[in-house]
């Protein structure tokens, strides 16, 4: 018999990692948040108000969708896809935004901050924001603004503003960087809204559970579909908030695979990749303790992925957690594989996946023709490639 | 007794407060650190804040944030920022170092090899930005057995039960963070700082520095009044910046800004 998985403890930590690893400032306005977070977690009104939402305005349920043909063409396990891409904004990064903004409301913060990658959840916080009429400022490192203009552009419809990071790499970490600079300064009215389950506690705790609607879901529609459980179930992880809100609700099912799919860029082995679960080492980084790009000095290194939003340094605790104990495993896939995976899905099923979620299916194409016909895999189609044509187009050669 | 707890009680003792100058090890260039140190001794500081340059200075503005990365671009860390305390203090028996930086070069070293380190460089303080004390108990307890002071911040936010907190896991001095905001920021409100330093008082008696947001000669006097120091940092490395093809010509002019702070300082008329 096992023991029901209650991560994270009281203070944060998921064994030896996650925590509350911050500057004195923010501790204040961390306690503040986590204490909110509890108070309404519990609250029958707040649970019903984000039902409404994720309903009517995010189009939940998002469908399980069986590929058939890709399935058929590999020659392999069935192959579902969880449809988060036909989420409104085109990913599951909204399922957490409207979370957080009816926190922000209901704890009175006028003003919302985010830092994006891709620029996804920097459009699903503008979203929100719009929607309550709250003043939001979203920071993006400045190689990232220009390989996303198009996400750039409608942030902005939004009513956004988006600052262009210059510092450092000038991608996701620096972007993340700056906006704990701004929550920093002006705490007092501020909220900031993080996209990805890392940072400080209780943030990797609150978005993971925020997310855990899509496997919530995915179990019920794979029990209804197929009337077992999936055997496997594979999900992108850069931050990793897509892979735990897949993974959380199966932690338990022992017979349940999980497969998080890090981004090894150029490759494992040239250094220039996103994969710190793959290939990095244990340290501290914008708030929490968790498998991080480091030299031997400690200091982050550049990281690379043909996806901005896997394009980070560091990774969500849980994850590092999940890894340690065996729960969960976690691969690799290279720039190279993931544009196979996007043309694959792309041709086989008439869905254009975006260049993150490329990175699962490009797994998928690995792992399902070593499992039976018989058997299920469900994989996170975490967002659409609406974002990543002007890239696309461009590795074509082809000027839009 | 540590050179710290001594520093300030030597200062007291004569009704003075400490000047303490934060630099960046190896800004603008590692042969610069050392020989500024002494040079700033000589100006009439107390204690040294030496920073070990970082990758990712989330709590810093732009202006320490470049000096870490002109120090990076030389191949510093924080190996060599120890041994950069170790070169001072052999030639400077008495002025207490305190490193500060963040978290992450000191768990890749690992934080029994640190102590160990900075004990054998005679390291007087160590303040982790990024280690408030509910994480920091372990770090904090390898130094304190070390005699090296484990050195927290507290901010405008902080609430009586926190100073007492920092009160009991810290030593040295207790750094108060005068604004809501980065290093170098540019909105230091006097009148809150008086009011926030009688609630500090009333909850600590360690030594308090003051820094954030202190620039000129006449802030370093009117904050001493109220602190048991003042730290500047932002101030100091923005003349390294603005004099990047004349490192003699950045050395004088922190000289000449220390002066002038430890000159109004200790003519208070207070």
């Amino acid at each position: 018999m096992t023991d029901k998985y209650t991560m994270p403890d009281a203070r944060g930590h998921f064994g030896p990692y996650g925590g509350m690893f911050v500057a004195e400032t923010l501790m204040p306005p961390i306690q503040e948040l986590n204490a909110a977070y509890q108070q309404y977690l519990g609250d029958p009104d707040f649970i019903a108000e984000l039902d409404k939402d994720l309903q009517y305005y995010v189009g939940r349920p998002s469908p399980l969708y069986h590929a058939e043909r890709w399935s058929r063409e590999l020659g392999g396990a069935q192959i579902y896809l969880k449809r988060e891409d036909l989420n409104h904004t085109g990913s599951h990064k909204i399922n957490n935004t409207v979370g957080q903004a009816l926190l922000a409301k209901r704890m009175g913060k006028t003003r919302i901050i985010a830092e994006t990658g891709a620029g996804q959840h920097g459009v699903a916080t503008a979203t929100v924001a719009a929607r309550l009429g709250l003043e939001c400022v979203v920071y993006m490192g400045a190689v990232d603004v220009a390989r996303q203009s198009l996400n750039v552009y409608r942030m902005k419809l939004l009513g956004a503003t988006v600052v262009a990071v210059e510092s450092g790499s000038k991608t996701l970490k620096d972007a993340l960087n700056e906006a704990l600079r701004d929550w920093v300064t002006n705490v007092d009215n501020t909220f900031y809204i993080i996209g990805t389950v890392a940072g400080p506690h209780p943030y990797p705790a609150m978005v993971r559970d925020f997310q855990a609607i899509i496997g919530r879901e995915a179990k019920a529609q794979c029990l209804a579909a197929t009337g077992g459980l999936p055997d496997a179930l594979v999900a992108c992880v850069g931050g990793g908030s897509n892979a735990i809100g897949l993974f959380y609700p199966f932690i338990d099912d022992a017979s349940v695979a999980l497969y998080g799919v890090e981004a090894a860029g150029d490759g494992i082995e040239t250094g220039r990749h996103s994969a710190p679960l793959s290939a990095g080492r244990p340290g501290v980084l914008h708030g929490n303790r968790t498998y991080l790009m480091s030299d031997d000095d400690g200091e982050i290194i550049e990281t690379h992925s043909i996806s901005a939003g896997l394009d980070y340094p560091g990774v969500g605790p849980e994850h590092a957690w999940l890894k340690d104990t065996g729960r969960a495993n976690y691969v690799s896939i290279t720039d190279n594989e993931a544009l196979g995976g996007f043309y694959a899905l792309t041709r086989m099923e008439g869905i254009i996946p975006a260049l993150e979620s490329s990175h699962a299916m490009a797994y998928t194409m690995k792992l399902a023709p070593t499992l039976r016909p018989d058997q299920t895999i469900i994989v996170n189609l975490s967002g659409r490639g609406d974002k990543d044509m002007q890239t696309m187009a461009r590795r074509e050669g082809i000027e839009l | 007794m540590s050179r710290l707890a001594a520093t300030f009680e030597a200062l007291a003792q004569t009704g003075r407060k400490a000047l303490i100058p934060f630099i960046t090890a190896g800004d603008p260039y590692p042969e610069f650190t050392v020989p500024m140190m002494h040079a700033m001794v000589e100006a009439g500081v107390d204690v040294i804040e030496l920073g070990i340059p970082f990758s990712d200075p989330m709590a810093d503005g732009p202006v320490i944030q470049r000096a870490s990365e002109r120090a990076l671009a030389h191949k510093m860390s924080l190996r060599r920022t120890l041994a950069m305390a170790m070169e001072f203090r052999r030639s400077n028996r008495h002025t207490p170092i305190v490193l500060m930086g963040y978290l992450n070069p000191i768990e890749a070293m690992g934080y029994e090899a640190f102590a160990n380190a900075a004990q054998r460089a005679e390291v007087d303080g160590i303040l982790t930005v990024d280690l408030p004390p509910e994480e920091g108990e372990e770090c904090a307890a390898l130094l304190k057995a070390r005699d090296i002071d484990p050195i927290f911040l507290l901010a405008p936010n902080s609430s009586s039960e926190r100073i007492q907190k920092m009160d009991a896991v810290g030593s040295g001095y207790l750094y108060y963070v005068s604004l809501k905001g980065v290093t170098g920021a540019g909105h230091l409100n006097i009148a809150d700082v008086k009011t926030k330093l009688e609630q500090l008082r009333a909850n600590t008696r360690l030594p308090v520095a003051i820094g954030f947001g202190v620039k000129d000669a006449d802030t370093a006097k009117t904050i001493a009044a109220l602190g048991d120091g003042v730290v500047v940092g932002s101030a100091l490395i923005s003349k390294i910046e603005a004099n990047l093809d004349s490192p003699e010509q950045a050395k004088k002019e922190i000289i000449e800004l220390l002066a002038a702070m430890r000159h109004a300082m200790d003519n208070n008329g207070a």
